[in-house]
């Protein structure tokens, strides 16, 4: 099959003060494409051709190529992943567009996330959350043994449900808000379900909220774009829980003149 | 190259508690004047650079993804091994201490995995403790499923994705100590040297990937967690990332490389679709719990596969190894594989393929039971085959997936360079000639958390303090050396681009060094790879500078590695003659199956570095087995 793309080629790395440099979208011809390639297979494919007629290739971040380890995310005609559900662009194969389309390849767009070149952004804003706090305190050592703690089969599944997420941004690219929500709620979420997650509760739930707006992700749109482009699924009930447990957080927390003073880490 | 294993005396039982008592120890105050750089952020990694942290080391760890997150751990889909005995099916320490030695047909060393064997339980309650989501049962206790090579039900697991849920509960005690400052993480950092002063490793050359600068890190100890090289065959299951130049450039500083002809063909992956093909996609071995494998009885068989009855299917696991069935081990499942599809009734469109069918499964426990335990699985499938498993059977075919050899170290993960640690996959330890399943993970988080955490204190209580602040003339040579290389591969302007060169050297290896092996094609492997190699240097195109993220440039350093290492797991696969694990050399053989030479190779080759365009030196270390006794491995 043949296609026709229009690929945003941006060489110098997003500022705050410049956001698109000098960035443009460019178009490409590629035939012979065959429709058992992955999206990103295709991409290979016009590589290798930009590199022998001397034009540098595309630049796009990539790894596990099956869907887990969250690196790929292209936007596709203006939706991250591109067209189908529940799919990573690794995991997108050309059989999914008809032969002669047209289509259009961007990075993913939000202020948190500056373009460093072509497709490739900076995401590192994510693991600055999760360092913030999606994690339990303990230290590598002898915990009790693994059947002393019950987790419920529903608890487990939930938990699971929500730790399934591959930190790829997608959500964030495709709310016009530029809302980290999903992302954030689903590490909540992880640990809210589990008895492990209980002692960290409300300081969890505070520290990813405040991490999370100082990034400079917005707020969410009630719009649920953010689940409907995950390559995981995650539901926006996730959101529903940070939001509850934040505002639990808030209440339960302690005046300040009583706050004892250091050691919160 | 003098190799001491520093096995501890003593019955197998008591050695790692000996070695913990023996080992010198520094005193909390000390820790932090101590600086330890680890390379790598996947199981091995990430654990050992979180548990060093906290106990009070300055730790700097590197990736060269853009989050420590992503390394490649994160797609192990089965499970992780551990003998709680949970089930009460006669599971033991000791049981799957034997399962592992002789999974991996007697070619690993005993106290090594009777230790990995004895921490299995410990990382199971580690992983519990930090909120990883295992699969449970009703009761709110743990589930288990059972994996090949074994007879006991005692693999843990999280749906088909437990690589990804115990690599985000590593990455999460990583995150907690950059958050406190203890750990200072340096992703889309790419290492690709190591310095070496007065014998002792003492910092790296990296490459930051977005500015291209080379830089040096001191530190008192390194760690490489660098995973594994089954990418040399272009095509596997690795991610794409996943190089050996970390490894190959701590070799041609000095460190042996062992074994690296040991690589594990994986019997279930989703087979080539065509030229364009990127990489090959697993599918677990867990699916063998529940899945049948099997081709037609007749050559050339054209009917669909659920038109074929029964009379007429071949389910030749469950034919010829009765007692394990499905669940026999990966070496002896992937070449029975290839046996079927030589004899003409592989199937497909290539013929390079046979069947693993759920109908059986499905019609027993319903669908809904099949979706629970593989419903992401046969999702994958589906989007990549755009075939319905439900409704057919997956086509299946062995590919690379892991290798068992890597650089050799000591029983305290220390590498032939002092100070020099190695763990996960990047090292050679526990595996032997073959992995069973849901070891890998095991083996990364046992070194990461329970061993390399103790065995460095042992070195680095010898050794000066610096924190990292070390002057000396070799961290200027070696980043001059460096930066010379990066700037010679950017200089050819060939023809070529380097993908071009990836393939070419994949094939060699998967036709001359992949699953029977030769000793007429492997010297002509080693020929061609030395004519691939030079062509390499002379037509390689890369584009771009050497000042900016440069994809095709990152890229071209890893396979010049290859292109060197390549020849030399050839050489290794050559020298060994004798047939063990997934080392099938055709010379060497009984019906079929493996035959090992113990009185001659009952050792580990470990390569020694001669220089340039010299051939390397093979020293051994002999392996002994007073524990398990030496017997023909048989499933049947």
């Amino acid at each position: 099959m043949k296609v026709k793309l229009h690929i945003w080629r941006q060489s110098k790395a997003s500022t705050a003060q410049n956001f698109a440099q000098d960035g443009k979208m460019v178009v490409y011809e590629l035939d012979n494409v065959s429709k058992d390639m992955s999206f990103l297979e295709m991409l290979d494919f016009l590589n290798d051709k930009l590199t022998r007629e001397g034009e540098l290739p595309v630049a796009f971040d990539h790894d596990c190529r099956e869907g887990v380890c969250g690196s790929c995310g292209i936007v596709i005609d203006g939706i991250p992943h591109g067209p189908q559900r529940g799919t990573t662009t690794c995991q997108l194969h050309m059989r999914s567009f008809k032969d002669g389309a047209e289509i259009y390849l961007e990075p993913m767009r939000a202020k948190a996330f500056p373009v460093l070149k072509d497709l490739v952004v900076n995401r590192s804003a994510f693991d600055r959350v999760v360092q913030a706090g999606a994690f339990i305190s303990v230290s590598t050592g002898a915990p009790k043994d693994a059947n002393a703690i019950l987790v419920a089969k529903d608890a487990a599944e939930k938990a699971f449900d929500a730790a399934t997420c591959i930190g790829c941004g997608a959500c964030v690219a495709a709310c016009k808000n530029a809302s980290a929500m999903l992302f954030v709620g689903a590490k909540v979420s992880h640990f809210l379900h589990l008895p492990q997650g209980q002692p960290e509760r409300d300081r969890r739930a505070r520290n990813l909220v405040t991490a999370m707006d100082k990034e400079g992700f917005g707020n969410c749109t009630n719009q649920n774009e953010c689940e409907a482009v995950c390559p995981k699924e995650i539901s926006v009930r996730v959101i529903a829980e940070m939001n509850r447990e934040f505002v639990r957080a808030k209440l339960r927390e302690e005046p300040p003149s009583h706050k004892r003073v250091g050691g919160d880490g | 190259m003098k190799l001491d294993a520093r096995i501890p005396d003593g019955p197998i039982e008591g050695k790692w508690e000996k070695r913990r008592f023996d080992l010198k120890l520094v005193n909390p105050a000390n820790k932090r004047k101590y600086k330890v750089l680890v390379v790598g952020s996947g199981l091995a990694g990430a654990s050992a650079a979180a548990s060093m942290a906290e106990l009070g080391y300055q730790v700097e760890c590197f990736c060269f993804q853009d989050s420590p997150r992503r390394a490649h751990s994160i797609a192990a889909q089965g499970g992780i091994n551990a003998a709680k005995n949970y089930r009460n099916d006669g599971d033991s320490v000791w049981r799957l201490f034997y399962d592992t030695v002789k999974g991996g047909d007697f070619r690993a060393r005993e106290a090594n995995v009777y230790r990995l064997a004895q921490l299995s339980v410990n990382i199971i309650d580690q992983a519990v403790a930090q909120g990883v989501p295992f699969a449970r049962e009703y009761s709110g206790l743990l589930d288990n499923r059972s994996f090949g090579g074994a007879q006991v039900s005692r693999t843990f697991y999280a749906r088909g994705q437990t690589g990804q849920q115990l690599l985000l509960g590593a990455y999460s005690a990583l995150s907690r100590q950059i958050g406190l400052g203890t750990v200072k993480m340096f992703p889309r950092t790419e290492m690709l040297d190591v310095v070496v002063i007065d014998g002792h490793a003492k910092g790296i050359v990296v490459r930051d990937l977005l500015t291209g600068e080379i830089r040096t890190h001191k530190g008192d100890a390194v760690v490489l967690a660098t995973g594994g090289y089954g990418n040399v065959f272009y095509l596997s299951t690795n991610a794409k990332g996943c190089n050996v130049t970390a490894t190959w450039r701590a070799y041609k500083r000095g460190a042996g490389f062992a074994n690296p002809c040991y690589t594990q063909i994986h019997p279930t992956c989703i087979p080539v679709s065509g030229d364009h093909q990127s990489k090959l996609t697993l599918m677990s071995e867990s699916l063998r719990n529940d899945g049948r494998v099997w081709v037609p009885l007749k050559k050339g068989e054209k009917r669909k596969p659920i038109d074929i009855p029964d009379s007429e299917r071949d389910y030749y696991l469950e034919r010829k190894y009765p007692s394990f069935g499905n669940l026999a081990p990966r070496d002896i499942a992937s070449r029975a594989a290839m046996q079927v599809c030589d004899e003409g009734r592989g199937i497909g469109d290539t013929g390079l393929g046979v069947y693993l069918d759920f109908r059986d499964s499905i019609a027993r426990l319903g669908k809904d039971a099949i979706a629970a335990r593989y419903g992401n699985l046969f999702h994958m499938y589906a989007r990549i085959t755009a075939e319905d498993p439900y409704s057919q059977p997956m086509r299946i075919f062995p590919a690379v997936h892991y290798t068992m050899g890597g650089l050799w170290v000591d029983y305290d993960l220390q590498s032939t360079i002092p100070g020099l640690f190695v763990c996960g996959e990047a090292n050679f330890s526990d595996h032997g000639s073959n992995r069973l399943g849901a070891s890998a993970l095991m083996q990364g988080l046992a070194d990461g958390y329970f061993v390399l955490p103790y065995t460095i204190g042992g070195y680095l209580a010898g050794q000066k303090a610096t924190a990292g602040i070390i002057e000396h003339p070799e961290f200027a040579r070696v980043a001059a050396e460096v930066t010379a290389m990066t700037k010679k591969l950017l200089d050819i302007k060939g023809t070529r681009p380097v993908d071009d060169f990836h393939k070419a050297l994949g094939k060699i290896m998967w036709s001359k060094c992949g699953m029977a092996r030769t000793e007429a094609g492997l010297k002509d492997a080693i020929q061609q790879i030395t004519k691939l190699r030079a062509e390499f240097w002379r037509d390689v195109k890369v584009l771009g500078s050497e000042s900016t993220l440069n994809q095709s440039l990152e890229k071209a350093g890893r396979v010049a590695d290859f292109l060197e290492f390549g020849e030399l797991m050839c050489r290794d696969a050559l020298e060994r003659r004798e047939s063990c694990g997934g080392h099938f050399r055709e010379e060497w053989q009984e019906l079929g199956e493996a035959k090992r030479d113990d009185e001659n190779f009952r050792h580990s080759a470990v390569w020694e570095y001669a220089g340039p365009d010299k051939t390397p030196i093979r020293n051994t270390e002999q392996l002994e087995f007073e524990n398990v006794h030496l017997a023909v491995r048989s499933y049947k």
